[in-house]
């Protein structure tokens, strides 16, 4: 009862952030909707058993990907109000091929679900170990079956991260910067000259 | 009441919809398009856990978290690509890029 009850309120609460996304008409807010729905994702993960990738969710999607959009909006100066003139225009048709996506996706799992989807069988490759935890069963089954692909998934993150850097990194004019070689070329009498200036004549530099 | 693995792919087929609904709807606003893949993605990884939880064997977690992976390295790429967009142009109106009509 519980969990039907917390499945339909995280569910609920999903969709309704989803559509504030789409809807909302400052990003700002779209961005804390997407945080919303992210979170309540992670709840419905956790009614399925799967507490490690809910953790990761929340962990990645609110700590670092809806941090990245927000810090975006707020830096980039746009007027957000010029960018939404389609939107009316757009929304009959979006609404019309919406509402035929999702008809076609839910007659597809009513076709399958006449008497509940047969949902294979599994090989027992990856099957849940007994007495084992979420995290401990995924950890032993990602670095032992999957750890090429989990390096491979490092070394995707490692190509994003070089990239947006390389991206977004610009030489700018007109900054004086250090120049170490020149600083240690320089030597104390070429810095420096002693003067003996004549009482009250001042000094010329 | 029971909730059985139709209530979920219920769930993620829907906002799989919403997802798709709103790259329909904020064709210029780039970061809206962005944040409407990030939810057509976590339609795809609530799909990939219920089935692994219903089925009974990790691999669908496992892949999850690959999808979350390439779902963060998207989510930087594509906004360096706007910010650097943003910079040359002075706005991030998507519908006038076509400089690379070929």
């Amino acid at each position: 009862m519980i969990t039907a009850l917390s499945f339909y309120l995280f569910a609920a609460l999903t969709i309704l952030s989803g559509g504030m996304v789409i809807s909302a008409r400052n990003p700002v807010h779209s961005v804390l909707w997407l945080i919303m729905a992210f979170f309540n994702a992670a709840g419905l993960m956790v009614l399925l058993g799967a507490e490690f990738i809910a953790m990761l969710l929340v962990i990645v999607y609110v700590g670092a990907v809806a941090v990245l959009f927000l810090f975006v909006v707020m830096m980039l100066n746009i007027d957000f109000s010029e960018l939404r003139a389609g939107f009316i225009k757009h929304f009959p048709l979006g609404l019309l091929l919406a509402a035929v996506l999702l008809a076609e996706v839910l007659i597809g799992l009513g076709a399958i679900g006449q008497g509940g989807i047969k949902l294979g069988v599994a090989d027992g490759s990856a099957a849940v170990p007994a007495d084992t935890s979420n995290i401990e069963a995924v950890g032993l089954l990602l670095y032992s079956k999957y750890l090429f692909l989990f390096e491979v998934a490092g070394f995707l993150l490692l190509v994003a991260m070089v990239g947006a850097i390389v991206l977004t990194h610009r030489k700018r004019g007109g900054v004086r910067g250090q120049v170490i070689s020149r600083q240690n070329a320089r030597r104390p009498d070429e810095a420096t000259v002693n003067v003996s200036p004549e009482v009250g004549a001042g000094v010329k530099l | 009441m029971t909730i059985g693995i139709e209530h979920y792919v219920t769930v993620s087929s829907i906002l799989f919809v919403l997802g798709v609904l709103g790259i329909f709807l904020n064709r210029k606003n780039v970061i809206t398009i962005l944040m409407s893949i990030e939810l057509i993605l976590l339609a795809v990884n609530i799909n990939l856990v219920a089935f692994s939880a219903f089925l009974g064997d990790l691999t669908g977690q496992v892949f999850a978290m690959f999808v979350l992976t390439v779902a963060a390295g998207e989510a930087a790429i594509g906004l360096a690509i706007l910010v650097l967009y943003f910079r040359d142009r002075g706005t991030i109106a998507v519908d006038d890029v076509s400089h690379m009509k070929g």
